[in-house]
């Protein structure tokens, strides 16, 4: 019988007819982030958001802070990406504004939100503070400036600093939690923290031993032994 | 210009658990087949790979697997005094997409309706009177009984493998099975999965409160099983990435766990992905199909012609691919007249979170399945008295949570801060001893006049074809149930021994970007007559008789149980009427 592989009639359908279709070594792995530099913020922006996670996520005997954890590399690559061109939403017009339940309608782009609200926040700080820069500020002041953007008292030129605010928070908690090959979590601390042993697939051992400690060595993908390097 | 290609016996739009089961059941009888999938391939070994598989971002968040809104969309308003605005990206439904549809990234939970959701307006206005129900609720009995059905339950569950403890055969109640269930003819395929920590404690906490649970019926196999048609599944190994994600174990039911290794190696069988079918052609008369219209990926358009066509897609665009090729009459909720695209339904969900001592409880989240978890079904449909209460449905309880991804499941008592120290402390305080079943309340969405589906008159997909419009909203008896059964819900968890339980009931209004389930139903329903429904009994068109419409599209309204054991059910029924009486006499099975 012969096992006919996917034939092409074109550039991505296919005719599947005989058989399974396979390719040896077929496969699409993630592209492990290269923590080095920025792909779409300036050094200034890169500053600034790096100051910004080291905030919300400090440093504190429970785990480094969101700077050396790598949140703002992961933001960073996140908003190169496809993910900062709204790639596979539905962007045809025309845009209008919705109730609340019908979901963001706005045409900007995370990448955009992001360059436009970045230079928002950092022109309100210079204003609140006699010229300085957010990352000038000391802890207790950045503090009060973040709150001040997540409750909407510190007032952003052209944007919803409340929104600013969520889609940032937002952003660095995924970059905390995510698998360490997208740049942030280094060195699986969040896993460490809270006890997510992470990539594991096997679990057979454990499902009956109810309220005991799973002991297992916490991995990830890029450090589980299947990876091949 | 359309290219015309060679005759086929059968065309089938769409490749995922019904366009799987119903070209098996063609092929193997013979016919011609071709399916034609929106979507890529997809496989096991070469796109749910065990190495990175596990992958909350790119498949949790992210939604890889999943149809991409650019590919096309819908439009969504609460009322028709809104305007409808697209659906820019998935909020409250995901959409699968690719060979095996929703069957690659569902949780497997299988169940069965009950008899009497099969006959509900019929039960409920015997029971309760006709002014029990509101005015302008739509429900209807389904044309089809649940015995009728009960060998197609038992056929798609043996061809999946689930796995359960049976809880009535043949009449007789079992011990540990769902003594509501509607009798059944033999036990599961393959033994229930185990249980985690905090889904055994839930059901010791329920048995002391008097209720029955019994594990859910699952398409997770608790133990590797070969089934009728020869394909092998494998076991279980509570990985905890489940819903959302393909499964590399070869563990979870799906198309390509079951049917398509087979099916892909019948010479009479061929599939064409990546290919999107534009319309259903009519002849001159309107009453025949002649073929499908598709495009590939390169924009080149061609005409499949062939003698009986299967729409299999999802329930949202096979009721606009109805409305756009002109079957059926499109529903007018003013005058009350058409058929096609009322009825429509989502589900009624809700849960209660439970914070427990961390000194004492470690729930173990991440390990965990899809359709893990111990249920009770005393409140879900008519099994219990809704007379003192003041509305009608229900759902079943359960402790189902499925998975402890960080991004997912790092919830913190209410008053945390959001961010900063505090908050980190927090995720490190509960993230091992907190109950967060997303689905642990599944009730029913019943169906209403004002709740419906049309062709959007402003937006349009990639092809300049209107999008579909859901007109959608909550109504009171819905929430007032939800309300009651998240109390009922949240004692139980508070039974366990929770230091802090938080009631989430749903409220309204129906908000299109906070997830619900992709459980939607109707707008091309099946029942007793053409004055009332869409379809007939086997799922048969009336209006165009060389056409079948499978899914949850068929569905009056939605009960509070997942749709994809009826839904399977009904692909087989409706196979074998096709197989046993119209490809003898081609026509109407059914004369009204």
């Amino acid at each position: 019988m012969v096992l006919l592989a996917l034939s092409a009639g074109t550039a991505r359908s296919a005719i599947v007819k005989g058989g399974l279709p396979w390719k040896p070594g077929a496969a699409n792995p993630p592209t492990p982030v290269a923590p080095e530099g920025w792909r779409y913020f300036t050094a200034q922006e890169g500053a600034l958001v790096e100051a910004f996670v080291d905030r919300l996520i400090p440093a504190d005997d429970l785990s480094p802070g969101g700077k050396d954890c790598g949140c703002a590399v992961f933001i960073d690559r996140q908003l190169a990406g496809p993910h900062g061109r709204f790639e596979g939403y539905y962007m045809s017009g025309p845009f209008q504004k919705g109730t609340k339940q019908q979901g963001p309608q706005s045409a900007e782009t995370p990448a955009q939100q992001y360059r436009k609200g970045l230079a928002a926040f950092e022109t309100a700080c210079r204003s609140k503070f006699s010229g300085k820069s957010f990352v000038q500020l000391g802890d207790q002041e950045k503090d009060e400036t973040i709150k001040g953007l997540e409750d909407g008292t510190l007032k952003l030129d052209g944007v919803d600093a409340k929104e600013f605010f969520k889609l940032i928070l937002k952003d660095t908690q995924n970059g905390f939690l995510a698998d360490p090959i997208y740049g942030g979590n280094k060195n699986m601390a969040s896993w460490q923290m809270i006890g997510f042993p992470g990539t594991h697939y096997d679990y057979r051992e454990w499902i009956d031993r109810h309220n005991q400690r799973v002991t297992l060595p916490t991995v990830a993908i890029a450090t589980h032994p299947n990876w091949a390097s | 210009m359309a290219q015309k290609l060679p005759h086929k016996d059968a065309v089938i739009i769409g490749l995922g658990w019904t366009g799987s089961i119903l070209a098996h059941e063609l092929t193997d009888a013979g016919l011609d087949v071709v399916a034609i999938e929106r979507g890529p391939w997809r496989d096991t070994g070469t796109d749910f790979s065990i190495t990175y598989a596990q992958d909350e971002l790119r498949y949790r968040i992210q939604h890889e697997l999943f149809l991409r809104p650019a590919q096309i969309s819908v439009t969504f308003r609460n009322n028709a005094q809104q305007t409808a605005l697209p659906v820019r990206n998935w909020g409250a439904f995901m959409l699968g997409n690719g060979v095996g549809g929703a069957g690659v990234h569902w949780n497997a939970e299988t169940w069965r309706f009950l008899p009497s959701d099969f006959v509900l307006r019929t039960h409920l206005t015997q029971r309760y009177g006709a002014n029990f129900l509101p005015q302008d609720m739509t429900i209807q009995d389904w044309g089809v009984s649940y015995d009728e059905l009960e060998p197609h339950y038992d056929a798609f569950e043996y061809l999946c493998g689930t796995s359960g403890q049976a809880g009535n055969i043949k009449g007789q109640i079992q011990p540990g099975g769902n003594p509501f269930e509607g009798p059944r003819s033999r036990p599961y395929p393959t033994p229930p999965l185990k249980q985690g920590y905090g889904h055994a404690l839930f059901a010791e906490a329920a048995r002391q409160l008097g209720y029955k649970p019994f594990p859910q019926p699952a398409g997770n196999l608790s133990q590797a099983y070969t089934n009728p048609l020869g394909v092998t599944l494998g076991q279980c190994t509570y990985c905890g990435f489940c819903e959302w994600f393909g499964c590399a174990n070869y563990s979870k039911s799906s198309p390509q766990t079951t049917i398509l290794p087979v099916l892909v190696r019948k010479s009479n069988f061929e599939a064409r992905t990546e290919c999107e079918v534009t319309r259903i052609n009519l002849d001159n008369t309107g009453k025949r199909a002649t073929g499908v219209s598709y495009v590939n990926a390169s924009g080149e358009e061609f005409e499949q012609p062939a003698d009986l066509v299967i729409l299999c897609g999802f329930q949202l665009f096979n009721v606009q691919l109805l409305l756009l090729s002109g079957i059926g009459k499109p529903y007018d909720p003013n005058t009350g007249e058409g058929q096609i695209g009322r009825n429509f339904t989502h589900q009624t969900m809700s849960t209660a979170l439970g914070f427990f001592d961390k000194d004492k409880f470690n729930f173990n989240p991440f390990v965990s399945a899809g359709a893990i978890g111990m249920c009770i079904d005393e409140f879900n449909g008519d099994n219990f008295d809704h007379g003192p209460l003041g509305f009608v449905g229900g759902g079943y309880l359960g402790q189902v949570q499925t998975n402890g991804r960080p991004m997912e499941t790092t919830a913190v008592p209410p008053g945390t801060p959001a961010w900063g120290s505090k908050w980190k402390q927090a995720l490190r305080d509960n993230y091992l001893s907190t109950i967060n079943a997303g689905g642990g309340v599944h009730a029913s969405f019943y169906s209403y006049r004002d709740v419906y589906m049309d062709l959007d008159p402003t937006y349009k997909d990639r092809f300049g074809r209107p999008l579909v419009r859901l007109t959608i909203d909550f109504h009171d008896n819905e929430l007032k149930m939800s309300a009651w059964l998240t109390d009922k819900y949240a004692e139980i968890i508070q039974r366990m021994g929770a230091k802090q339980v938080v009631k989430h009931p749903r409220k309204g209004p129906y908000d299109v970007t906070q997830y619900q389930t992709s459980h939607l139903c109707g707008g091309a329903i099946m029942g007793e007559n053409p004055g009332n429904s869409a379809l007939n009994k086997y799922l048969q068109s009336w209006d165009v008789p060389n056409l079948f419409v499978q899914g949850a599209t068929a569905f009056p309204q939605n009960a509070g149980y997942n749709p994809t054991g009826t839904v399977g059910a009904l692909a087989y029924w409706s196979a074998a009427a096709i197989r046993s009486q119209y490809l003898k006499n081609p026509g109407p099975l059914v004369h009204a």
